[in-house]
């Protein structure tokens, strides 16, 4: 682990102006992801900024939702009654993730700036462009372990995905990031927060170096309140997602058809897919099978897969079929009658 | 404000206060290891897949290897160790009595996690198998299914699942 200074500021501004003054400097929140890479030589700051004793910790009621502090701990933003009654997508995602003592020091805004587990990121002796710009993208070879690979959005410099379940739900529930720069605060929505490789993958977000994320908006909706997470992964539990599903829904009381609709995708992409398209289709529809299947398939003509990651696309078709499925009862599903025979 | 080539940390373990001057990099894991000689804390994996480092901080559970000790001055911590101190704490009565170990290593922080989890279910706290957000758990709801999946951070390579599963269903009161 390289030698590097700890600074820990009293106040957001003045952690704000360290890290903005050095090109060498990194916030450190909960440490669960960046104290890991320091180990690992994947980071190597000169300079960490502890952000984790920052008071923005509060989660409170506002006139039309909820402000959660940039280190509101994951368990605890899971158990927050509020949070469980009105946006439970955001709980069952952070139920989802990590385990029981990582869920313990894990902060709101650090959950959103994890990085990719892509195994060559992860893995200093490969070439990674999202590591090492320039040096190549080692998981973009049909020899390669590829099944972590996007299936949407990538670009020729990198196929990896966005780790983050919250971040996924948060894009479904419309949520607003709070952001302090040394030009003062902005909002942007969740939605805006991460990008796409494109030819940049060494960056997963949209933010400048130096602007620290305080807080968390999250307005109150009728799909947030009506709304959950699926997470498929290689084992029970404490695994990053293959795919998952965050999905609201609200039904026109008279006719059942639906009023609105939101779906984000995970696993999929360089960052959490808002699935527009099939959010589109499913607007104004009666709600079945058939028609789910329709939206998912009109989003997914976008998707280009590598042989390796080709399967993602029938889970995430089974998938928000089970979302919307455990969100609207009445909607009678079948997954495990084979997908060829429906 | 201040920038610490290396600087001093308090940390209070099972009840004592020290004052150690550590390097930045400094684990809290490596911290109570080898500079406090807490040894009941395992290194593991060392990078937060085990949960062999699991003590309690602050009075939660809590993952030592991925946290530098600069981070953490003034916290309480309580070790396995300490939660014996005065006599066996009943999770660690109830490991025994239920073979919920073969080598042991993962016992510490498997007894640590456990401690920690019960008390998040008495509090109400949801996990992913929950099927009710909308009302605070309880003890009662800890089924084996809740019991597997909150204790899924603790790996144990020797596969005592079973005891340790046994074990905490009865220090659960089920």
């Amino acid at each position: 682990m390289r030698e590097h200074a700890y600074l820990r500021p009293s106040d957001p501004a003045q952690a704000v102006a360290a890290v903005t003054a050095d090109p060498d400097a990194s916030f450190l929140a909960g440490g669960t992801n960046l104290v890991d890479h320091l180990k690992l030589g994947i980071a190597a700051p000169g300079l960490l900024v502890d952000v984790r004793h920052l008071p923005l910790d509060a989660v409170e009621e506002t006139d039309d939702g909820l402000r959660v502090g940039a280190n509101v701990l994951n368990s605890d933003l899971a158990a927050d009654r509020a949070v469980r009654e009105r946006w439970p997508v955001v709980s069952r995602a952070l139920l989802a993730g990590a385990s029981g003592q990582i869920r313990n020091q894990a902060t709101t805004a650090g959950n959103l700036l994890q990085r990719t587990r892509c195994v060559y990121f992860q893995d200093r002796t490969t070439p990674c462009n999202k590591r090492d710009p320039g040096s190549g993208c080692s998981a973009d070879d049909d020899r390669a372990y590829g099944r972590y690979n996007a299936v949407l959005g990538a670009s020729d410099q990198c196929v990896a995905v966005h780790p983050s379940d919250l971040a996924v739900a948060l894009v479904a529930c419309d949520a607003v990031v709070q952001v302090l720069g040394e030009a003062g605060s902005r909002e942007l929505p969740l939605e805006d927060l991460h990008r796409l490789p494109g030819a940049e993958p060494h960056r997963d977000t949209t933010l400048a170096h130096g602007e620290l994320i305080t807080g968390v908006v999250l307005p109150r909706s009728v799909t947030s309140a009506r709304s959950t997470y699926v997470k498929v992964r290689d084992r029970a539990s404490f695994a990053f997602a293959l795919v998952s599903v965050a999905a609201g829904i609200d039904l026109h009381p008279g006719t059942g058809t639906v009023r609105d609709v939101r779906l984000a995708w995970g696993g999929v992409a360089h960052r959490p897919w808002r699935a527009r398209a099939a959010e589109d289709a499913l607007r104004g529809a009666a709600l079945s099978e058939s028609t789910i299947r329709s939206a998912v398939a009109a989003e997914l003509e976008q998707a280009r897969p590598a042989p390796g990651a080709a399967y993602k696309l029938a889970m995430l078709r089974n998938a928000t079929v089970l979302a919307l499925s455990r969100l609207v009862p009445a909607l009678a599903v079948d997954l495990d009658r084979p997908e060829e025979d429906r | 404000m201040d920038t610490f080539p290396s600087a001093n940390v308090d940390l209070t373990v099972d009840g004592i206060t020290h004052r150690i001057a550590v390097d930045p990099r400094t684990t809290l894991l490596d911290a109570l290891r080898e500079r406090l000689g807490h040894a009941s804390p395992k290194k593991g994996c060392d990078h937060g897949q085990c949960g062999s480092c699991t003590v309690l901080l602050d009075g939660r559970r809590h993952l030592t290897c991925l946290a530098l000790a600069l981070s953490y001055d003034g916290a309480e911590i309580t070790t396995a160790a300490g939660l014996g101190a005065e006599g066996m704490h009943p999770v660690q009565q109830a490991f025994l009595d239920h073979d919920g170990y073969q080598c042991g290593y993962c016992t510490p922080g498997q007894v640590c996690s456990a401690v920690g989890m019960l008390d998040e279910a008495a509090q109400g706290q949801p996990s992913h198998v929950t099927e009710d957000l909308s009302r605070p758990t309880t003890l009662e709801d800890l089924t084996d299914a809740e019991i597997r999946e909150r204790m899924s951070g603790n790996l144990c390579r020797c596969g005592a699942y079973v005891g340790i599963l046994d074990a905490i269903r009865e220090a659960a009161g089920g």
